[in-house]
């Protein structure tokens, strides 16, 4: 037993016990029961990073193996330009542009779609099969069609995003209740009324749901994609070459930026559905 | 009378064409066909520049049916024709020794084998968990974002690294693969399990504890079968990412064998038809685990006393 890891076990017990008793608090006002459901998991990711920095010190495990937390975070701040490069090229390029595309024409599908049962028929059980399928193993495929550059990953990130987003907005379309579409029908209303101002709010929390799923989607597809061929910039480029010089630290800096932007994608998409389907029994109560 | 004796043999041929237009069979079958369709439209447009240029090079006369024929028979075309990728599955599955390298069912068992390994190491890490958030204060308000949270960072950017640094040490073939898909796998079980075990409503715990009920009998007895739905639900989607899992592990270390080592080497050698073979593979081998899930799930909920 080393200081280092009487020191990360200490701390870890007592993290623990904190936490135990926050949790046990009741606290009557809601900002404190606020503050409470920020305090407690952060005490826990803190309590996680204490414990990597002293297992790994406290164990000598080698940097290439396990690097700590420490050298992860001077690698960030000391190679941001290259960083920031990796994320223009994959994120803002391929992540955004192919998210709008896939999750657009998705939308579009369905309400296409829409009129016809025969179609929905067909295509929802291939659009839930395609769903499961490993779709990832494309890339090698768009990046032959389209070239080493952002546009082959922005294609496998539509691909990717296509599905979930017809199926759950076909799904949502006949989330509205019979009661409602009738009385949509007694105010004579068209199809498109009824469809702007019944049909799309209610399908909202499923389309939302398909942004989210694709907001992680998005990411993976553009990084995997990258395995398979790039230009010399791009994240996931960044992550296979150095593996393979054993820059682990800057592979895991690499993968913290893609975890910060992977984490505030889908936070702008929770706000975003907050906002939108504010009236939704799952967000009034919470 | 005589008009419904006049319905009856036609009512006893009709269900089954009532169930094709009706059902879902027929618009399937109908959507597929199109889809088959446009593929070959594609092929002929995708692959016609390169066979003009070769036409050209030859100096040879062509005709329109000379390019259909030949855009179909190409040897790496940009988008290969389906039946080119059906005979390339039948030469690489049937046509060639089981044991072989070359065999497509080698390669798919290579995956399938870490599929399994990682997805069956994944849902029961992803239940116990589960067990620990629903039954602990401060694990269920610790924990759980953090569960939510990491869904959010591409788990699979990790991979490479993991297979790399486990090779490092000594640990290669199936294990680290294996645990790639037990990281993907494990999230699904975990977020399904905490809302299939908080399934059981507030009157039933209460029953249960007027029985005088453990905390272990109130769990095999009430938590536990209420929450078999959720496992179910949740370890298809964890199969199939598990599936996910197992292909990309094997992209960044040149491995030589799985479903997607032969994705990777048809990339660098643009065997086109090699790639979509192993495609259409994974896809079969997604399209049947979770179908086992789901025959397990239906046996599981009919001995329940579930009516379908």
């Amino acid at each position: 037993m080393n200081w280092a890891l009487t020191g990360a076990f200490l701390f870890w017990a007592g993290a623990w016990a904190l936490n135990e008793w926050l949790a046990r608090l009741n606290p009557r006002s809601a900002s404190a029961k606020r503050a409470l459901g920020i305090l407690i998991p952060a005490i826990f990711g803190i309590t996680l990073l204490v414990v990597w920095e002293g297992l790994v010190r406290g164990f000598n495990i080698s940097p290439v193996l396990l690097t700590p937390p420490s050298a992860i975070w001077a690698r960030l701040v000391s190679s941001v330009p290259t960083l920031w490069a990796d994320f223009q090229q994959t994120f803002l390029k391929a992540v955004l542009i192919g998210y709008a595309i896939g999750c657009g024409a998705g939308f579009l599908t369905a309400i296409a779609i829409d009129r016809s049962p025969f179609l929905q028929r067909g295509l929802m059980p291939l659009g839930n099969f395609v769903s499961a399928l490993p779709i990832i193993g494309v890339a090698p495929i768009m990046v032959m069609w389209f070239g080493f550059d952002w546009p082959s990953k922005a294609a496998v990130v539509i691909i990717m995003t296509f599905f979930p987003m017809l199926v759950n907005t076909v799904q949502g379309l006949t989330a509205s209740t019979a009661i409602d579409r009738d009385l949509m029908r007694t105010y004579a209303s068209s199809y498109w009324q009824t469809l702007f101002k019944l049909r799309l709010p209610a399908a909202a929390p499923f389309i939302f749901n398909a942004l989210k799923i694709n907001s992680t989607l998005a990411l993976i597809g553009a990084i995997v994609a990258e395995f398979f061929g790039t230009p010399i910039v791009g994240m996931g480029f960044r992550i296979s070459t150095e593996v393979g010089r054993m820059n682990i630290d800057m592979v895991w800096a690499e993968i913290a930026v893609a975890a910060l932007a992977g984490s505030l994608f889908y936070g702008a998409v929770a706000l975003l559905e907050r906002a939108v389907t504010f009236w939704h029994p799952s967000i009034r109560s919470g | 009378m005589t008009a419904a004796a006049g319905t009856a043999p036609a009512g006893a041929t009709t269900p089954f064409f009532r169930r094709a237009v009706e059902g879902k069979t027929l618009p399937i079958l109908i959507v597929l066909g199109v889809i088959v369709l446009i593929w070959y439209a594609f092929t002929v447009y995708l692959n016609a520049p390169w066979q003009i240029d070769a036409y050209e090079r030859a100096g040879t006369e062509w005709t329109a049916a000379d390019l259909v024929r030949d855009t179909m028979a190409q040897e790496r075309p940009v988008l290969p024709s389906p039946h080119q990728v059906v005979a390339e599955i039948w030469k690489t599955t049937v046509g060639t020794r089981l044991t072989s390298k070359r065999n497509l069912f080698y390669h798919a068992w290579i995956t399938l084998s870490s599929t399994l390994l990682g997805f069956v190491i994944g849902t029961a890490l992803g239940v116990l968990l589960a067990v620990g958030i629903v039954h602990n204060r401060a694990m269920d308000k610790s924990v759980m974002p953090w569960v939510i949270a990491s869904q959010t960072i591409p788990i699979l950017a990790v991979a490479p690294m993991i297979i790399v640094v486990l090779n490092a040490i000594g640990l290669s073939g199936l294990l680290p693969k294996a645990l790639i898909s037990t990281y993907l796998s494990f999230f699904p079980v975990v977020v399904g399990m905490v809302k299939g075990f908080r399934s059981p409503e507030a009157f039933q715990l209460d029953l249960m504890r007027t029985y005088n009920a453990s905390g272990a009998q109130t769990f095999w007895k009430l938590r536990w079968p209420a929450a078999l739905p959720y496992l179910f639900t949740s370890m298809k989607v964890a199969v199939a990412i598990s599936l996910v899992g197992a292909i990309v592990g094997e992209l960044p270390t040149g491995a030589v064998s799985g479903l997607g080592a032969r994705l990777l080497a048809g990339s660098y050698y643009g065997q086109t038809v090699q790639i979509w073979s192993a495609l259409f593979m994974a896809a079969a081998l997604a399209a049947i685990l979770v179908g086992v899930v789901g025959i397990g799930q239906r046996m599981v909920m009919a001995r329940m006393g579930e009516k379908p």
